[in-house]
């Protein structure tokens, strides 16, 4: 279990997470929506102590991630950034064996072995894994990241707009096996998204922000309304019921 | 089964690396001023050569492959600190500010042993490392480019202070002797700080995974469970330590870091572990190689290997910036 205690933080006189109180359970996945500028990626930054908080308490299964040490947490959660630049020049098999670091510290066993070819396949790298990062598309690269995540082997998994440059295919597949991680091995997954008709189909729960602060939270059916969405998002929706799940439009 | 067959592949290329860096030694002691006969040497146990051979050719060749590894190793390690290819003790400040140091040394406490003289400019070495580092964080930069310019800049200005005081006290003579990159001088006893740098060399292969993971960025770092701070500041410190003994020891030999590192990355990749022996031997190599054609081209004079490496490395800095910008494009 996530839980989240006026988690606030600010940049000089802007507040951009704003006393944020949320608790996510332990198992499946938890989505976070909402628009650009609303806190989602700073929120998870400070659950993964990427960021300090300026006021607050986060504990991870009932360790305060401010006091935990370090590398206990990097055991139980790990998150990836919106973001990844990478100026070390590294192959996609080194990247992801570095996903082991904070079980082997460098010292990979046989059992850490099965793990990254495990990764490597889920992600459907093996043809790529000796090729460096910076040789790779957008959407290899960042399959080359979910797939170091992954094989980081956490409890708690955070993923910060995974999909980004993924194609259909593999933004399935991705949203496939993150459901499989999750009823299979058990794993809580948040992610954010921003494609709202993924959250509908995959969500066990999702938390919906903007400006700093959580504005609905529930189960898929609780938020994708589109008196829900329109108040989060400012824009109009029409909500679909297709083989068994909401659909959403707004293009028109 | 595979994972083994490329080991031992990779294992057979080092030593064969290995083994050509001998033979560079051995070319090393053998090329000089005054002939060295083999001959003549074991067969009737010419005393002269000799005292030649290990009281100033060896020094000499050791001094040298010791101060390569040292230097190419130092550099990686700053490019992982400051995420940037263009960084290295010389474009860092590091070495501008060891020769301060070292200035210091020679004002206030001139009659300091070399260890002592070696403290104090780590000292140095520390601090403007450290506030190039903190400059970094400050102003983070848009452009590559503008980190190793900035390093220079800040380079220069402690030029600039240890040249004021270098010239008020005249000591500008004594201080070029000190940090003018110059293996020319070297004899037994005075190059043997340069183990120290070895060592040093080797508690950083040993720390070699966690170099890589601050080469991935601070929150790589936390997200694997280091803290960032402590990685960077035992990098500093090796970064110093190695500089202060090369530049006490033999003076300044630029550029070394820049080159080497590059090179040896566009071949394999920045994986530390797999890449730092390679950086070693190609660092030893390089030294090699441009102080024996110092001594060859001009003989029976001696261009300081420093300067070869200074035309060496800025043509390379060159091609760096230019191959960067036509990928840019
Ligand atoms: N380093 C920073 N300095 C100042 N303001 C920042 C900084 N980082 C983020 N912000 C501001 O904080 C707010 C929240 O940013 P955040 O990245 O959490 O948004 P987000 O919900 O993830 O948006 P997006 O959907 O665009 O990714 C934004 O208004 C942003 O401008
Ligand atoms: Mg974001």
């Amino acid at each position: 279990m996530i839980s989240i205690e006026n988690a606030t933080k600010r940049y000089g006189e802007t507040i951009v997470v704003n006393g944020v109180s949320l608790t996510l359970p332990a198992g499946g996945i938890t989505t976070i929506i909402g628009p650009n500028g609303a806190g989602k990626s700073t929120l998870l930054s400070l659950i993964s102590r990427l960021l300090p908080l300026d006021s607050g308490m986060i504990a991870i299964d009932g360790l305060d991630i401010v006091s935990a040490p370090s590398d206990a947490l990097a055991r139980r959660l790990s998150i990836l950034r919106q973001d990844n630049t990478m100026t070390a020049r590294l192959t996609v098999r080194d990247l992801v064996e570095f996903g082991r670091y904070p079980h082997s510290k460098g010292r990979l066993t046989a059992a850490d072995g099965r793990k990254i070819e495990e990764a490597l396949a889920y992600l459907d790298l093996q043809t790529l894994a000796d090729r460096f990062l910076d040789e790779l598309s957008g959407g290899q690269r960042q399959r080359a990241f979910v797939a170091m995540v992954l094989c980081q082997d956490t409890d708690y998994v955070l993923f910060d707009e995974p999909l980004n440059n993924l194609d259909m295919k593999h933004a399935v597949t991705m949203m496939k096996l993150l459901q499989k991680a999750a009823t299979e091995l058990g794993k809580t997954i948040v992610i954010v998204l921003h494609d709202i008709n993924f959250a509908s189909c995959y969500s066990d729960h999702i938390v919906a922000m903007s400006n700093g602060t959580v504005a609905f939270q529930g189960t898929p059916d609780d938020i994708v309304r589109p008196d829900v969405l329109q108040a989060v998002y400012d824009t109009t929706f029409d909500v679909h019921e297709l083989h068994g799940n909401r659909i959403v439009t707004y293009f028109v | 089964m595979q994972s083994f067959h490329f080991f031992r592949c990779r294992l057979l290329k080092l030593f064969g690396a290995l083994f050509l860096l001998f033979v560079l030694m051995g070319a090393s002691v053998m090329v000089g001023v005054s002939e060295l006969s083999l001959v003549s040497l074991f067969t009737n146990g010419d005393a002269t050569a000799q005292l030649l051979l290990f009281e100033s050719r060896v020094p000499r060749t050791l001094a040298l492959v010791l101060a390569g590894v040292g230097m190419a190793v130092s550099g990686t390690i700053m490019q992982m600190l400051a995420r940037n290819r263009f960084v290295e003790p010389s474009t860092a400040g590091t070495v501008e500010s060891a020769s301060l140091g070292i200035l210091a040394v020679l004002l206030l406490a001139p009659g300091l042993p070399v260890y002592g003289k070696m403290l104090v400019s780590t000292l140095f070495a520390l601090a403007g490392t450290g506030i190039f580092l903190m400059i970094l964080r400050q102003f983070p930069l848009r452009s590559a480019l503008m980190v190793p310019l900035v390093g220079i800049m800040l380079g220069g200005v402690i030029s600039a202070i240890t040249t004021f005081f270098a010239y008020r006290y005249d000591m500008m003579q004594s201080l070029s002797a000190w940090t003018t990159g110059d293996f020319s001088s070297v004899i037994k006893g005075r190059y043997e700080l340069l183990w120290l740098s070895l060592a040093l060399t080797i508690a950083a292969y040993a720390a070699a995974d966690r170099f890589t993971v601050i080469g991935m960025g601070e929150q790589f770092t936390t997200n694997l469970g280091l803290t960032y701070i402590q990685v960077v500041r035992f990098g500093l410190v090796i970064v110093s330590m190695v500089t202060a003994c090369v530049v006490v020891t033999v003076g300044m030999v630029p550029f070394l870091g820049l080159i080497v590192p590059n090179i040896v990355s566009m071949a394999m990749g920045d994986r530390l572990r797999r890449s730092l022996p390679w950086i070693a031997l190609t660092g030893a190599g390089l030294v090699l190689v441009c102080d024996i054609a110092g001594r060859i081209v001009i003989a029976p004079f001696e261009i300081p290997v420093g300067t070869v490496l200074g035309v060496l490395g800025s043509v390379f800095f060159l091609y760096l910036v230019l191959r960067k910008q036509s990928r840019a494009t």
